[in-house]
């Protein structure tokens, strides 16, 4: 595991920590119930650090693997 | 209702043109029927990858699921994208490993990491004690589907004895290229369907998400939040983290990695799966949508929310459309399943007792096995055993004990030895038995402790257990002195 590869447990955090810390309806996110909709953030979110995790791994260069 | 029948008709016609054109000339001998040639891009692997979030059980048990117990349907949207991110690290290796060794089944991988056709063995019983009430439960939806949106006119016995048979034919005729060209279709279909379902009830129904929502919680205090106790946020947490862990080690999932033309498709689909994966919303909202306006659905009638809503809200003919995708859904899961577990009897089980077995003559009986398990499939399916639903949460389990000895032989040294494996993945599955059919939780085995742990998925006592049988079988067979010795040498 490289230091980079440890990025890789944000989406683990950021998708279980939202109902953890708050389990109510309200505010609502993007007109969804708050847990619902901190979960959804955090899937793109998930997304975005794994594209950055993609860019940053030189496996993925054209002579990688 | 004709319009909606033709529709469901014409859905059926097209997966099994699809499916046996998918053949296209290829002469049909294990690399290509079992693993498409290993020259998958990354569109039919992700495809493949995706094809888990959208079968019958997400389709109906997603809307469902919401439908009747609101919040803890959440998890669902959850797990699948950590699933994706453990996949980037996971399944590299594995399909490098099993490009470089021609393996052809998930049981394959064991045999060869471990040396040990016993464990292989092992591994393909969990496997189809796992992947039967799996195809089971495809075959139901189906029944269900072309019952409800044929409004009741094709008996469910007949829906589900002509939708084996397409699966069947297309399965035999051009293996997984069948199961990769007709999720195309799939994918399509249901993509356009659940956007379109999932805002247009909203809005039409509650005049937008949001207020839908409010109205919701104003009519149904707590429904949209995890519980105090029971399906608690300790319950989300833990059964978020164990189906993620289980998600690739369903075989059907594991061998589809194979197809793939190179390592870094697992990659890239590791940063788009998750966004795919939204789509899931839209479902959910059809499933909240029907909470206010076709109250009343209990116990496993809560599946048929979707067609419910559906057929009071829309002329017979987007009811065929909604029915076709639905169709898809069963059949096409169904495809890869079946092909699965064909293989792994052909190879892993059958095999044993023919170790001379050609690749030709291993691919010609798993295609005479593809009817065989079907049929198996469709008797359960339309006998309706009432132990199915505890036949499936087994199913999830099993296949979850295999990651802790999957994750050990991709270390680079391998710490965990062919009788440790064994040993954790016996002991995993008969725990994880014993817990689901005496229906124990923590909270029943252990009611002193605090709600948080009471609360936890009791699938975790099922792989502690594994892990460390695991440890100390490979301990005491001398696994991880040979792992320190080699990283000393």
């Amino acid at each position: 595991m490289k230091l980079f590869h440890w990025l890789a447990v944000l989406p683990f955090v950021g998708i279980l920590i939202g109902p953890v810390v708050h389990n109510d309806v309200y505010p609502l996110i993007l007109g969804m119930p708050f847990p619902l909709g901190w979960i959804a953030v955090w899937v793109v979110l998930t997304a975005v650090v794994m594209a950055v995790v993609y860019w940053l791994d030189p496996a993925n260069r054209e002579d990688g693997q | 209702m004709i319009a909606a029948l033709a529709l469901i008709g014409l859905a059926a016609l097209a997966a099994l043109l699809l499916g046996v054109l998918a053949r296209a000339g290829r002469v049909m001998e294990i690399e290509q029927w079992a693993v498409g040639g290993r020259g998958f891009g990354w569109v039919f692997v992700f495809l493949l990858l995706a094809g888990e979030i959208y079968t019958t059980f997400t389709f109906l048990g997603a809307s469902g699921y919401s439908y009747g117990l609101g919040a803890p349907a959440y998890y669902i949207l959850a797990y699948g994208s950590l699933a994706y991110v453990i996949a980037y690290f996971l399944l590299p290796p594995i399909w490098t490993y099993a490009h470089a060794h021609g393996l052809h089944s998930q049981p394959d991988f064991f045999v060869r990491k471990y040396e040990s056709p016993a464990l292989g063995a092992l591994v393909s019983i969990v496997d189809l004690i796992a992947l039967v009430p799996y195809l089971v439960l495809q075959l139901t939806g189906l029944g269900i589907i072309v019952t409800a949106a044929g409004y009741g006119v094709v008996p469910k016995d007949a829906a589900i004895l002509i939708g084996a048979a397409i699966v069947i034919a297309y399965v035999m005729i051009s293996g997984i290229h069948g199961s990769a060209w007709t999720s195309v279709a799939k994918d399509i279909l249901i993509l356009v369907v659940v956007v379109f379902l999932g805002l247009y009830l909203p809005f039409h129904l509650y005049g937008g998400v949001g207020s839908m929502f409010e109205k919701i919680a104003a009519a149904k205090p707590g429904f949209l939040v995890f519980r105090p106790s029971g399906q608690s946020v300790a319950w989300f947490v833990s059964t978020v983290l164990l189906t993620a862990l289980g998600f690739f080690m369903w075989p059907h999932s594991f061998a589809a990695c194979y197809t793939a033309r190179e390592a870094r498709v697992f990659r890239r689909n590791a940063i788009i799966l998750p966004i795919y994966q939204l789509i899931l919303l839209f479902v959910f909202f059809v499933g909240f949508a029907a909470v206010l306006a076709v109250p009343g659905l209990k116990g496993g009638a809560t599946n048929l929310a979707l067609f419910r809503l559906a057929t009071k809200e829309f002329p017979p003919v987007v009811v065929g459309i909604i029915g076709a995708a639905g169709v898809f859904t069963a059949l096409v899961p169904g495809s890869l399943i079946t092909m699965t577990a064909a293989m792994l009897l052909s190879k892993n089980l059958i095999g044993l007792a023919r170790p001379a077995a050609t690749g030709e003559q291993t691919v010609a009986l798993a295609k005479w096995l593809v009817p065989v398990v079907m049929l198996v499939a469709v008797y359960f399916t339309i006998t309706g055993s009432a132990t199915i639903v505890t036949m499936l949460l087994v199913g999830y389990s099993f296949v979850t004990q295999l990651f802790p000895v999957v994750v050990a032989s991709v270390m680079r040294r391998n710490p965990a030895t062919a009788a440790g494996a064994f040993a954790g993945i016996l002991t995993g599955v008969v725990v994880a038995t014993l817990l689901t059919f005496t229906h124990t939780t923590i909270g029943t085995l252990l009611p002193g402790l605090p709600g948080v742990i009471r609360d936890l998925n009791v699938g975790i006592i099922a792989l502690a257990a594994n892990v460390i049988v695991l440890v100390v079988v490979s301990a005491l067979t001398g696994g991880f002195r040979a792992a320190a010795a080699a990283g000393t040498a």
